[in-house]
């Protein structure tokens, strides 16, 4: 049985070119919002994945849900730097970094509109257990003064917080020495400053958090046993990579919820859009089909034209709207996670998976949309066909 | 008359074709319409404050406190009426999910300063006599079923333990602006059992609440409140109410322009599929508006033709879609529970869905309505559909 070439089924495409345009236009916006969003829920899973290190634990208050809710007393944070699974540095100290982390309410730089931002108390050993962050422009802060350096995006986003800018908060001038880039980390928005001034300044007398290199990643499970049940401390341990991935959480299924239902709901304006394309496709070509069938193609050929033909419809919507959304990439979003109540920046990513799905998502509107029509024009008899005006 | 006739004549010609028309619209206008409200419910936080309530906050931001005794001296600062107290408790109910806010207020003031929260004399006596007691929203104890007198235990995140608190009170909004969506119980008890826990932590204040006498006066006493505590180590920030609460919306701003634009791509969309009908529909008549013009008809009349369909199609869906809104906010409300704690469909949001269909009416037709009116007559007759 011969198949109806698809050189006919892509100039019938061709034919009616306003028609076509507009219905693959249509898709191509509904695939467009589809796979922007899911680009933007794996921006930011990806974002606050890659900000942790597999063999950092990270301890915070048993029940604190992020690290600025926490608090850790010194006489606990000395505790767990005397066990023994800490890795040591290469200049004989232990690789701990013990951290206030507070939130400072900045101004956006170009909206003035008030933020919160992360600022984080850092240490000589924080820094080695977070080899991504790199110092891009200026210097890293002297200890024991008022100067911080800024994560990229907040280098960029709040107001004074640029090369050379200062911030004021706690009675002090803080005057940002350095820009980090920590790639596409969490660290990037986030200030960091010297440890002990800001634990100064800020009238605090726990920090916030205790983070540490484990010498053997395997021991996890062990460590974090002997740390939950040391009847002296009420912390809890977690990896780092957990930790903030639990933090994209709540996030990113807002996100990827809230973006499909809408795609799903905008797909019955395309898929219907595709339909009437189809139909009236099907109905001018009434003789075209009777003439078809009578030269001895099959109904099932008649039926895989016209499905084909819709197919191709979506194809080329999804491909549009793909191209679309690719050129989001070029743009980073910055807004609050409200799990952490603080600002994060992150930029649209895409993966194999989501360029799979937004293909998929095309097809089957063209497939929903052409079905109906392709079998109307599959039922038709020869003779009726023939004789239609 | 006969316009009329031969307008709905000619857009029922391909039944099925305007139907399914007619339904794209209808969900195009509806999800527009939902997201419209999505984006209002945002805002539904700030709408509902009042003009003669100020809050003053640590000036680093909201994660630090203020000593108790910045109340007094709140108090003296000339144009206040009365001085309140809230923490943010940030508590767990029983698992993540269930999120509601939780706050330790200064009861009886608090509740003062706040009538939009109406409550039953005798529950709100209950409450306030209970030191562990708790008042919530209708909205918040119907969704988990909380009765008066039931025990609601509360995982503290910023304050350890588990709490566990006596429902005493439910609260009504005075209208659909007020959340009904709060938790509140009394600050001198979170107080005490943190002051025996943890000294340091005790005496300190999350945030106030500045009821003023004329709310014309507000910028000037928000600054001298704020000079009161210049240069002390717990500086404040104070606001309006509505100021402080569009503070939160602007940190989701993001999120939200997203929505806001998505609500207009879903209204392209249905341009899109629109256009496409009515540029098949007026092709495939070219012969007959040909005729027309040959009778003597002038051109502007054929174009008016097109339009009058085009539009008529879309206020059709439009008035659909706008009538299934309403039942569908509803439903999404009831399936979203206290995450949106007010919803529902704007004035301004109708008005918003009628222009979008008219809007599309309109678009749709330009081209096929400029053809039509421009065709030959002669191409006209002579064109095949």
């Amino acid at each position: 049985m011969a198949a109806i070439p698809l050189n006919y089924i892509a100039r019938n495409l061709a034919a009616r070119k306003l028609t076509t345009a507009l219905t693959a236009g249509g898709m191509a916006l509904v695939v467009y919002v589809f796979a922007t969003v899911l680009m933007l829920a794996t921006g930011l899973t990806e974002t606050l994945v890659a900000t942790g290190q597999t063999d950092n634990v990270l301890v915070i208050r048993r029940g604190s849900q992020t690290e600025v809710q926490s608090g850790v007393d010194r006489p606990s944070a000395a505790i767990i730097e005397t066990l023994p699974d800490v890795a040591t540095g290469g200049d004989g100290r232990k690789l701990i970094s013990k951290e206030p982390v507070v939130l400072i309410n900045l101004p956006k730089r170009d909206s003035g509109k008030p933020s919160n931002v992360v600022i984080r108390g850092a240490t000589p050993q924080g820094l080695v257990l977070r080899p991504q962050v790199k110092i891009v422009a200026g210097r890293m802060f002297q200890p024991g003064t008022s100067e911080i350096i800024a994560g990229r995006s907040i280098a960029e986003g709040f107001r004074g917080a640029a090369l050379g800018e200062t911030l004021r908060f706690a009675q002090r001038d803080w005057t940002v020495v350095g820009v980090f880039d920590a790639g596409r980390t969490g660290f990037n928005s986030e200030i960091w400053g010297d440890a002990e001034q800001l634990l100064q300044s800020f009238r605090r007398v726990s920090f916030s958090a205790v983070i540490f290199k484990l010498i053997d990643s395997e021991r996890f499970d062990a460590v974090k046993a002997q740390i939950e049940s040391d009847p002296r401390l009420t912390l809890e341990a977690k990896r780092e990579t957990q930790f903030y991935a639990d933090q994209s959480e709540a996030l990113s299924k807002f996100i990827f919820y809230l973006g499909t239902t809408i795609s799903v709901i905008f797909s019955i304006g395309a898929i219907i859009g595709a339909m009437i394309t189809m139909y009236a496709s099907v109905a001018s070509r009434t003789n075209e089909i009777g003439t078809l069938r009578a030269l001895g193609f099959s109904r099932a050929a008649i039926l895989a034209a016209f499905l084909g033909e819709a197919l191709l419809l979506g194809l080329v919507g999804g491909l549009v709207g793909l191209i679309g959304a690719a050129f989001m990439q070029a743009f980073s979003i910055s807004t609050m996670n409200f799990q952490t109540f603080a600002e994060i920046a992150f930029s649209f990513s895409v993966t194999p998976a989501i360029v799979l799905a937004s293909v998929a998502f095309a097809l089957v509107m063209g497939f929903v949309g052409g079905f109906l029509p392709a079998a109307r024009a599959a039922r038709m008899k020869i003779v009726d066909a023939l004789r239609a005006a | 008359m006969y316009v009329v006739l031969l307008v709905l004549k000619n857009a029922f010609r391909h039944k099925l074709r305007t139907a399914l028309t007619i339904v794209g619209i209808v969900v195009a206008i509806t999800a527009f319409g939902l997201l419209r409200t999505i984006v209002q419910a945002w805002y539904a936080g700030a709408e509902a404050t009042s003009s003669a309530r100020l809050v003053t906050r640590n000036a680093i931001s909201l994660v630090f406190s203020m000593p108790l005794t910045y109340a007094e001296k709140i108090r003296q600062v000339p144009g206040v009426a009365s001085v309140s107290w809230a923490n943010w408790f940030g508590g767990v109910y029983i698992t993540e999910r269930n999120f509601f806010p939780q706050f330790a207020i200064d009861a009886a003031s608090y509740l003062d300063m706040y009538p939009e929260f109406v409550l039953n004399p005798s529950e709100k006596k209950a409450f306030l006599v209970d030191r562990k007691g708790a008042v919530v929203g209708r909205k918040l104890a119907e969704q988990y079923g909380w009765k008066l007198g039931d025990q609601i235990p509360i995982r503290g995140t910023i304050f350890p333990g588990t709490w566990t608190f006596t429902l005493r009170a439910i609260y009504d909004g005075v209208d659909a602006k007020t959340d009904e969506t709060q938790f509140y119980f009394h600050w001198q008890y979170l107080n005490e059992s943190i002051k025996a826990r943890f000294p340091r932590r005790g005496d300190q204040i999350g945030i106030y609440v500045v009821e003023i006498r004329d709310p014309s006066q507000a910028a000037a006493i928000s600054q001298d409140i704020d000079a009161t505590f210049k240069n002390s180590l717990a500086e404040t920030l104070t606001e309006t109410e509505k100021a402080f609460q569009l503070g939160f919306v602007a940190m989701t701003e993001a999120i939200l322009v997203a929505v806001q634009a998505v609500s207009f791509v879903v209204i392209l969309i249905i341009m899109a599929v629109m256009a496409n009908t009515m540029a098949m529909t007026a092709r495939e008549r070219y012969g007959e508006y040909a005729t027309m013009k040959a009778l003597g008809f002038a051109n502007h009349f054929v174009a008016l033709l097109i339009f009058a369909e085009s539009l008529g199609i879309a206020l059709a869906g439009g008035v659909l879609g706008i009538l299934l809104t309403f039942p569908l906010a509803s439903a999404f409300a009831g399936a979203m529970g206290t995450l949106f704690p007010v919803f529902f469909v704007s004035g301004e949001t109708v008005l918003m869905q009628v222009a979008a269909a008219v809007i599309v009416g309109v678009v749709a037709a330009v081209v096929p309505a400029w053809r039509a009116a421009n065709v030959r007559i002669v191409d006209g007759l002579r064109s095949i559909a």
